[in-house]
């Protein structure tokens, strides 16, 4: 089983910190992981992206053109890779930053309104998180218990009193697509 | 190897007579300097320095790319002979690895102030513990005898041979002053090898920065040697130390720079 | 048990060379590989190790090269365009057979190119890159976990063989997260002893040690050049790495290195899905080349596609190897573009038309 993903937003949404402990949480399910982000100006307040692929087999190419699942917190990020998810893939989008929502009809795709979640908990920040915890919903491709390791890694230690706020997150995002909004 | 100084060797009657006397750790072989030349003067200094400190053991010098490419042929001690202007660079990284050992460069001006300029300032601006011995004379030696940074308006070499033109090839550099603005100068100076007193000044010179070295004193130790260039400039021995005194000096005057009190 | 880590191919680089003894590095930045520089003045002084940002990067192989002459484990990284600025100074450290570590982690090119990944300076790399006859072990990593291991590997070939040792890699593997797994190893089973050649100061008593590259002599440097020469057939004999992939039974290959290998091994098993016989040959030591290994394989196969960031530079390398027995295709990206697997399945593709166009008439 291999899953490859594609998590695309604006530099500073926390799209490449989303993709690597989603990554790390693979590692601690012993899985093979490869995150591969995009680097250079563009990660300066532009469009930053990364490939996330977790399998339970060697990961031959990094370099993937197309994807099971896509993350996408914003237009610029749709408009690129909305047409390079496999049919029957999945799609799932930041609502509050696309305002043209993806038209392809092969794939299944999830609103996600992260942001407003993420003001109403009082936690900007965690978006990143409320979109993890939808695509976790509907893929437990790895826990929760393995996510909230991983980000005692992915963070800092001085951000560690914030994984509460992000579990916290996290579970709201699951939440929100148990009835999800399928559109 | 035989000794090649044999046919030259007189009968010492009384200690007194000595006029000249070779270090120990200056090899018993013949230099391939030419005659006049300031070169031999400083390499004889210098190895008695590091003989009178007791160094010999544990001192690392760099040779350059210039006349003193074959320097480590007359010195008695370990030496690594460096990519043109690079000495300081490459003096930097055994100092960093072995910061116990002693080490200095030995630089000619066309590999000092020309190539490796940029390697000059950033090693004396890091504060490097070495000691940089920096021989201007002038011209490219090696290389048969063309202008170099410090070439003085005016003079004749091969690629200036109406005189150097300020307007068009630059002014002679006083690295030497530049060197003495950085904060990672522990102790510039310049002198002279033309007369027996400077040969004494320059030794004092040369004493005092490898001491500073030995005692870990914060920065860079930095000793210009104005020489001469016998068969560069076209000048018999006596005319070249002559031209030296009335020419180089008054451009490159002598003396403290940089001392520690300062 | 060692740990296993999630980790940048520069970070594990860097890491890997601090568990091996790493004694200096020095470095000048340059995108895509800061993160080695970053990662070792956070870690290296508290581990033992003296690290200095240089002025360039010319100043900082040259400081490679005085350090290196002291006989520890010394290393330097950079990418492309500074790769080129320490020619001369790897040309010195050739001649005057100094043990160091060596990373280049390519970017597109020509002149200030870009900053995404290439794999164009494998002519500079493997072919001497700076003036004179010389090479340098050149190791190729397929992976965060190789990026870790060839450092090992490196040091101990610039130990045993006195050579600078390249690791030539990429952006987009210096870039990336994989785990990697960092073994027991014992720094001072390794380390061989430099004090019969290296500058530490003169013993009392016994012979001054000096490091040069100059021979003015043209007997005694066409001596130097043979005694080289004779390393460097050492090293073609005994050190040549590569890893196969579904080569036993098959009847096209592909060969190709680092990020590409990676690329072309999912072409493979896209390939192989489709029913054909095509496999990967994935040369981990690009000098020496595995030239035997390919000549061999080519008795066995109707064609060979090499694959690379750049416009065709090791296919020449594998066109020699061959030596003519099968055709050998050339598919390649350039200015930092990567190529895609279905770009390289539409190769191998193209390959078996034209055999079966062959073989209905």
């Amino acid at each position: 089983m291999t899953n490859e993903i594609k998590i695309a937003g604006f530099g500073g949404q926390g799209v490449l910190s989303m993709g690597m402990t989603l990554a790390y949480a693979g590692v601690f399910e012993g899985k093979q992981v490869v995150w591969m982000p995009s680097y250079g100006p563009e990660m300066r307040g532009g469009t930053a992206n990364c490939t996330v692929i977790i399998s339970n087999d060697r990961i031959s190419s990094p370099i993937i053109n197309q994807f099971d699942m896509a993350i996408i917190l914003n237009q610029p990020s749709l408009d690129k890779f909305e047409n390079t998810v496999k049919p029957m893939g999945q799609i799932f989008y930041e609502s509050n930053n696309v305002i043209n929502p993806p038209t392809r009809e092969d794939v299944s795709v999830f609103e996600v309104p992260a942001a407003l979640e993420a003001v109403n908990l009082k936690n900007a920040k965690g978006m990143n998180m409320i979109m993890l915890g939808a695509f976790l919903e509907k893929n437990p491709i790895v826990s929760i218990d393995s996510i909230l390791k991983a980000l005692k890694k992915v963070l800092p230690e001085r951000h560690h009193h914030l994984i509460s706020a992000n579990e916290k997150a996290l579970k709201r995002g699951m939440e929100l697509l148990q009835n999800p909004v399928l559109s | 190897m035989t000794n090649r100084n044999e046919g030259i060797q007189c009968e010492i009657l009384d200690r007194m007579d000595i006029v000249w006397e070779r270090p120990p750790a200056l090899l018993d072989v013949k230099m391939h300097y030419c005659p006049g030349c300031g070169h031999s003067v400083v390499h004889k200094v210098l190895m008695e320095v590091i003989e009178e400190l007791d160094i010999q053991d544990k001192t690392i010098g760099i040779a350059p790319v210039g006349c003193a490419v074959l320097a480590y042929d007359y010195l008695d001690i370990d030496m690594q002979e460096a990519a043109h202007g690079r000495a300081t660079a490459v003096a930097t990284g055994i100092k960093r690895v072995r910061p116990d050992r002693i080490v200095f460069t030995y630089q000619g001006d066309g590999d000092l102030a020309a190539i490796g300029t940029a390697e000059t300032i950033h090693t004396v601006n890091r504060g490097e513990q070495i000691v940089i011995v920096f021989i201007n004379n002038g011209i490219y030696g090696m290389t048969g005898g063309q202008m170099a940074p410090t070439t003085l308006p005016g003079m004749k070499t091969t690629t200036s041979p109406d005189g150097r033109d300020v307007e068009s090839q630059g002014h002679p550099l006083k690295i030497a002053d530049m060197i003495a603005l950085l904060p990672g100068a522990y102790y510039v100076t310049r002198q002279s090898v033309t007369s027996a007193k400077g040969v004494r000044k320059l030794k004092k010179a040369l004493l005092s920065a490898f001491q500073y070295q030995i005692e870990r004193k914060p920065g860079t130790s930095f000793i210009e040697v104005v020489s001469n260039c016998p068969a560069g400039w076209k000048m018999t021995p006596i005319e070249a130390n002559r031209w030296l005194k009335e020419e180089m000096l008054k451009y490159y005057p002598l003396g403290d720079l940089k001392t520690p009190d300062t | 048990m060692a740990t296993k880590l999630l980790m940048k191919g520069n970070e594990a680089l860097a890491e890997a060379a601090i568990r091996a003894g790493l004694k200096a590095y020095f470095g000048y930045p340059i995108t895509p590989q800061s993160e080695l520089l970053e990662y070792l003045v956070r870690e290296l002084p508290k581990r033992g190790g003296a690290i200095l940002q240089a002025e360039s990067e010319i100043a900082s192989i040259n400081m490679v090269y005085g350090a290196a002459a002291t006989g520890e484990r010394v290393m330097t990284s950079t990418s492309s365009p500074g790769f080129s600025l320490m020619q001369e100074g790897i040309s010195y450290i050739a001649c005057a057979e100094l043990p160091c570590l060596l990373v280049n982690v390519m970017r597109g090119g020509p002149g200030l190119g870009t900053i995404q990944p290439g794999q164009c300076d494998y002519f500079q790399a493997v072919k001497g890159g700076g003036h004179g006859d010389y090479r340098m072990i050149v190791l190729a990593p397929g992976s965060v976990q190789e990026m870790a291991d060839f450092v090992y590997l490196g040091f101990d070939l610039a130990d045993k063989y006195r050579i600078p040792v390249l690791i030539l890699t990429d952006g987009a593997l210096g870039q990336m997260m994989e785990m990697v797994e960092f073994p027991e190893y014992d720094i001072e089973a390794h380390l061989v002893d430099h004090s019969s050649w290296a500058t530490t100061g003169k013993k009392k008593g016994s012979e001054r040690h000096i490091i040069t590259s100059l021979f003015l002599d043209p007997e005694i440097l066409e001596n130097v050049n043979l005694h080289l020469q004779k390393k460097y057939d050492t090293i073609r004999e005994k050190e040549v790495r590569y890893e196969a992939v579904m080569t036993d039974d098959a009847d096209f290959i592909v060969v190709a290195y680092g990020l590409s290998a990676r690329v072309s091994h999912k072409a493979i098993e896209m390939g192989r899905q489709e029913g054909m016989k095509v496999g990967l040959l994935r040369p981990q030591t690009l000098f020496p080349f595995p030239s035997e290994q390919l000549n061999a394989l080519a008795d066995h196969v109707n064609g060979i596609l090499v694959v690379e960031m750049s416009a065709g530079q090791m296919v020449e390398d594998v066109r020699l190897s061959v030596n003519g027995k099968v055709p050998v295709e050339f598919y390649g990206r350039m200015g930092g573009m990567i190529p895609a697997p279905e770009e390289i399945l539409n190769e191998i593709n193209r390959f078996y038309s034209q055999k079966l166009i062959e073989e209905t008439f």
